[in-house]
């Protein structure tokens, strides 16, 4: 369109939600290019049209390697809806100069509502219990097995970046007792640090994992660390699936060996290991900890705001890499 | 103290019977099928009743009883106890606040986020399959929303602290204004309602704060409001509070209590902006023996002619 063409142009990938929602919001200030919308093969698409092109859009599902990369020889900046950059070659990144710009704390409140939640949902049983009212058997069955106070309980968070903060924050109200583990210690914040994730474990009754996916904590929660956490212990997580090794967290609810798990990302999104599903101790959550009406427009805004900040030689608003 | 007799009037939990057992005379109301028999035969010693927030000692029952010097409820509301009647004859009265009003805040915020954020529908999404098909829907967020508090005793307090942790703003009604709080304070709670869009119930149930929650109060809180009742069902006009819903003039609702409890309106079933649970405000572990603990103490210090631990009458 003859409107757009002066607009620069970002070569999109995906598309991300928030492009699904603010397309029209997006296109009045920079022009897209979309291979998912054209009928020829992405390879020769990026070809024909993506040579000179300094900027893309992604989300959090769409893998950046270094072999995609390599056919976009003038990127030098990847805008990703996600907080997870897990799925971008960092490395090839780094090498070639290229800037990463992630979510930034867009989505941190969001995703610590929704790890409080399920802390509470888990310890307190209302998922369960609103199947329970449902089902029409209160009236018959007399009330439900009692659930586990939170308030007093001792708090594990797994990486204390932005989100974990925000849980720590929230869950200190309900007088929850807060220790970390993170990368490195945090000098200037008050709770206790543990120096590991098994440390850490042994001394908490809830765990929450807040922290990034990388080759470090993939499957770092692992038997042993869920051995350690115990039969009154719960687990949330709201990162990455393969931070936990799945198959022994289904184990270890399935033989009572932790108390209850609260679960917003699995290994393998959409499948949902099925024994899950008779299990009341257990809330299962869609992936959709970031996905509010806000944060939707928040991340628009950020997104764009990197964009416009990249074309114009500013700082970027949100650099993970600053190439 | 094991002649003095004590009657429970519904199950509560075998560790409460277990150590009414060991201390004094423990008669169950519950599974007699004549009642008014019962009493006859047993009121010369029944000095004692235990009730719940469902079942309390009313009129007629006090009537019954001639030998009833104190009343110990396990829970912190007594709206179903004739406070009046006890006055007049000098029964005592004793509920059990503080230990549960952590519990019942907590649960308040956690109705909210998962009626906001469909907590609850989500995990039907997945344990159905349907995230194979599409992605969920978008949700509300929760941090940052004006949150508005029917009742700032302990328990209004206690949810006030923790919504401050999300960054909401606060306001409330109560009875008065309470001086040393800084939440903007409505006399009218129109005027609470029409300014906030978390209504939450944490008041005691009295004869002007039945039905609190009218029409008025529901369409001044509008269709994006949603209302989180863990005060007492009567609270809020139930008939008005299900077709709000179903018309779409409120947003949503999380509802721990019901005018009928343990019936619920069916129409509720459906519906996917609201939470329901059977009234497990303070039902944990830690707080049921707390509870139990308490009603106990009580019951113990009056009979050993001690100061009663919490008394209300």
């Amino acid at each position: 369109m003859a409107e757009s063409k002066h607009l620069p142009k970002v070569l999109l990938l995906g598309p991300p939600n928030v492009f699904q929602i603010h397309g029209k919001h997006f296109s009045q200030r920079f022009q897209f290019l979309k291979p998912f919308e054209s009928p020829i093969p992405t390879d020769q698409f990026l070809a024909e049209n993506c040579g000179s092109v300094q900027a893309m859009m992604c989300s959090g599902d769409t893998p950046v390697t270094s072999d995609l990369l390599r056919k976009l020889p003038a990127v030098r900046i990847i805008v990703t809806s996600s907080a997870g950059v897990n799925h971008i070659d960092l490395t090839e990144c780094r090498r070639r100069g290229i800037s990463v710009c992630n979510a930034g704390t867009v989505f941190s409140e969001d995703v610590a509502d929704t790890a409080v939640g399920l802390v509470i949902d888990v310890m307190r049983r209302i998922s369960a219990g609103d199947r329970f009212v449902r089902s029409g058997v209160w009236p018959v069955q007399g009330q439900y097995p009692l659930g586990s106070k939170v308030g007093g309980k001792r708090v594990g968070i797994i990486g204390l970046g932005s989100i974990g903060l925000e849980v720590a924050k929230r869950l200190e109200a309900f007088g929850c007792k807060i220790s970390y583990n993170s990368r490195t210690k945090k000098s200037s914040i008050p709770f206790a640090y543990y120096p590991s994730v098994l440390e850490l474990t042994i001394n908490c009754d809830i765990l929450v994992i807040c922290c990034a996916l990388t080759d470090q904590t993939r499957h770092m929660i692992n038997k042993e660390v869920l051995y350690a956490l115990g039969k009154e212990g719960v687990i949330v997580n709201i990162a990455r699936g393969a931070i936990i090794d799945e198959k022994e967290l289904v184990a270890c609810l399935v033989d009572g060996k932790i108390a209850g798990a609260g679960l917003d990302v699995f290994e393998n999104e959409p499948e949902v290991p099925n024994e899950l599903f008779d299990l009341d101790n257990v809330v299962l959550s869609a992936h959709r900890a970031v996905f509010t009406e806000q944060s939707l427009w928040d991340i628009y805004e950020l997104m764009s705001g990197n964009l416009e900040a990249f074309f114009a030689n500013k700082p970027l608003l949100s650099p993970v890499i600053d190439g | 103290m094991d002649n003095v007799g004590v009657l429970m009037l519904c199950p509560i939990s075998s560790y409460l019977e277990q150590e009414l057992n060991k201390r004094f005379k423990l008669l169950k109301f519950w599974p007699i099928t004549s009642k008014t028999e019962f009493l006859k035969e047993n009121s010369n010693y029944i000095r004692a009743v235990v009730g719940n927030s469902a079942c309390g000692a009313d009129s007629e029952l006090i009537d019954s009883l001639p030998k009833l010097e104190i009343v110990s409820s396990y829970s912190v509301g007594v709206d179903k106890i004739d406070l009046v009647k006890c006055k007049e004859r000098g029964i005592r009265v004793t509920n059990t606040p503080d230990v549960l009003t952590d519990d019942v805040a907590d649960l308040a915020i956690g109705l909210a986020i998962a009626t906001l954020r469909k907590i609850c529908v989500s995990d039907g999404f997945v344990r159905n399959g349907l995230w194979k098909n599409r992605d969920f829907e978008l949700t509300t967020k929760f941090s940052g929303k004006s949150v508005g508090i029917v009742g700032l005793g302990r328990i209004g307090s206690a949810i006030a602290k923790r919504a401050e942790a999300f960054g909401c703003s606060l306001s409330y009604h109560s009875r008065s204004q309470k001086l040393d709080i800084n939440y903007k304070y409505y006399s009218n709670i129109i005027n609470l309602a029409t300014n906030c869009e978390i209504l939450i119930v944490a008041c005691s149930l009295t004869e002007e704060s039945r039905h609190i929650i009218n029409r008025e109060v529901i369409n001044a809180l509008g269709p994006k409001g949603i209302i989180i009742n863990v005060g007492r069902g009567a609270h809020v006009d139930e008939l008005e509070l299900v077709s709000a819903l179903l018309e779409g003039r409120l947003g949503g609702a999380g509802l721990d209590v019901f005018e009928n409890e343990p019936d619920v309106p069916e129409q509720l079933f459906g519906l996917e902006n609201v939470v329901l649970v059977s009234h497990v405000g303070s039902d944990t572990v830690e707080t049921c023996k707390a509870m139990a603990d308490l009603v106990i103490e009580n019951l113990e210090a009056y009979f050993m002619n001690k100061t009663l631990v919490t008394s209300v009458v």
